[in-house]
């Protein structure tokens, strides 16, 4: 349980962070736009941990519940998404050298 | 606290702080296509670290029920990576109604085990996660559902629309706040996720088909900024860090794409969308336009030094991505100079054209942002536009009447002939009329994308022997 002055802490993450999420996003190829959101929900997924530690820690059968239905859901969501991303990038493929006869 | 239990407390707080700077790495990656690989490899490892490390939390007693958790989302996650291109808008939809769906039960256990005794700012956290995270499930579930074209693509208007959502929000609202004030009041918390549920249905209700790139940007902004929330909840720096990432991430993709549909932020933040539609099919007129056989269209692109191609979520539709490949291999080999002009709303999200034409082989550095060819045009010999409508349509840059007036377009009708592969002369999808296909450079090649392109295929290499 969080004390105010990791609130501040947290603030000052979440804040940073998203600074840094603009600067690298704004770089990203508008060719990869749907791979991105396709890699950003997988890491979005990281969302699991809060779940396991539910599941894990067993503190009672509704959380329990609750968190087993989550941590499928974001298992769902890091398998997948990291599939379909690799998949799409690989077919991204320049030019051959020899393009012309 | 037991020493060895600190000791591993700092251990996950390590593996933590690698996968967060492994995450931004991975991001950072994907700014080409040349190291967007590495990315997925950083993303992948920082995930295995932050999994690996919470396992060893003191607190884990139930690793069965857990193991059976995880081998359980594996099997459902397989099948959603391997769906078909075409499909990756509604494959996107549902996961991001999945990753809310996790936030918000989250957030629903946290809520029961942590009150009464919580504090007023972790009960606001709480709040902005589970409605956030609802209206984020039932929001994308319903995107997913109109992109699989299970509920209909048509927006559903109706009067004081807005009203009611906005009052379905307050209410949600006022609830939050009172539990923030009597967080014993714990039979309020159900009525808020259920009205947090019942508003991202009504969100989505008047969007159309043309509006799902905006729309899947903003769901997964939600989906991001509620994760963060969590962060705030479970005192989770990966969390908060990860949450920032995919929200902004989310919040840059809606600003681009609502740029690239002229609607304002703030109009695309309220999800007022599916206003175009309503005004059309007014003051119609036949008018002479041209057409060609395929035989006609062969001969001219033949002829042509630069081409542009121009295609939309009609060439996906019409599946006809590999005969296109077809055409660009066969122009390129007799020295044509084959282009694909990317509009950043073709298809039905960020950067699906790219994706579509990826996989039928061509060429990425041949897929070319409307910003970078647009002043090409004027001197393009042939613009072939393939599938798309509205994207070319000149009355966004002249007709100040026009529905779409102001939306950047890209510059077809400059080039020196215009060919577009139509079904017939009927409006697109936004029911609008378009003036390109009267326009004296313009000739309408009337048919199915796929087989129209297949036939011009044949004619060229016919006349090449």
């Amino acid at each position: 349980m969080a004390s105010s002055s990791n609130l501040i802490d947290a603030l000052f993450i979440f804040v940073l962070a998203g600074f840094i999420g603009f600067e690298v996003i704004r770089r990203v190829s508008p060719l990869l736009h749907t791979p991105l959101m396709s890699l950003t929900n997988a890491l979005d997924a990281i969302a699991v941990v809060g779940a396991i530690i539910l599941v894990g820690e067993h503190r009672s059968t509704l959380a329990a519940t609750l968190g087993f239905i989550a941590v499928v859901a974001a298992t769902s969501n890091i398998v997948g998404g990291f599939l379909i991303t690799d998949r799409m990038l690989r077919m991204f493929k320049a030019s051959r050298p020899a393009g012309k006869p | 606290m037991t020493p060895e239990f600190a000791g591993n407390q700092i251990i996950i707080e390590v593996l933590y702080l690698i996968a967060s700077v492994l995450f931004i790495l991975s991001l950072k990656w994907m700014s080409s296509p040349t190291s967007a690989r590495h990315g997925i490899w950083a993303g992948e490892a920082g995930m295995l670290l932050a999994i690996c490390g919470t396992l060893l939390h003191h607190g884990i007693v139930d690793y069965r029920l857990l193991a059976i958790a995880l081998v359980l989302g594996t099997i459902i996650g397989i099948p959603l990576g391997r769906v078909a291109m075409t499909a990756v808008p509604q494959r996107t939809a549902l996961s991001h109604a999945f990753g809310a769906l996790c936030v918000t039960l989250v957030g629903s256990a946290e809520f029961y085990l942590q009150t009464p005794h919580i504090s007023p700012f972790l009960m606001s956290v709480l709040s902005v996660e589970v409605i956030l995270g609802g209206l984020t499930i039932t929001g994308s579930l319903m995107a997913a559902g109109k992109l699989q074209e299970i509920l209909p693509q048509r927006p559903m208007t109706y009067k004081g629309q807005n009203v009611v959502n906005f009052l379905l929000l307050a209410v949600a609202l006022v609830i939050a706040v009172y539990l923030v004030l009597h967080p014993d009041a714990r039979n309020l918390f159900p009525f808020m996720i259920l009205i947090a549920l019942a508003f991202g249905v009504l969100l989505i209700i008047p969007i159309g088909g043309a509006d799902m790139p905006t729309v899947i940007s903003l769901l997964n902004g939600y989906a991001g900024l509620s994760a963060a929330a969590m962060g705030f909840v479970l005192d989770s720096k990966l969390l908060i860090i990860a949450g920032a990432l995919d929200g902004s991430s989310g919040l840059i993709l809606s600003i681009i794409m609502s740029k690239a549909m002229n609607r304002s932020f703030s109009n695309v933040l309220f999800g007022a969308f599916g206003q175009v539609q309503t005004s059309a099919a007014a003051g119609k007129e036949e008018r002479p336009v041209r057409s060609a056989t395929a035989e006609e269209a062969a001969a001219i692109l033949a002829a042509a030094n630069k081409v542009v191609v121009v295609p939309g979520y009609g060439m996906a539709v019409a599946q006809a991505q590999h005969k296109v490949r077809e055409l660009f291999d066969s122009l390129s080999k007799r020295g044509v100079d084959v282009r694909f002009a990317i509009h950043p709303v073709a298809g039905r999200m960020p950067g699906h054209m790219n994706v579509l034409l990826a996989e039928a082989d061509i060429p990425y550095d041949r897929l070319i942002e409307m910003d970078e060819i647009n002043g090409d045009f004027a001197q393009t010999d042939v613009a072939l536009v393939i599938g798309a409508n509205d994207v070319t349509n000149p009355a966004a840059r002249s007709d100040t009447t026009s529905p779409i007036y102001g939306m950047p377009i890209l510059d077809v009708d400059k080039a020196h002939t215009v060919m577009v592969i139509k079904r017939s002369m009927s409006p697109g999808f936004a029911g609008i009329d378009n003036p390109l296909y009267y326009l004296d450079n313009n000739l309408m090649l009337f048919g199915d994308a796929k087989a129209f392109v297949g036939s011009i295929v044949r004619e060229l290499g016919g006349g090449h022997g």
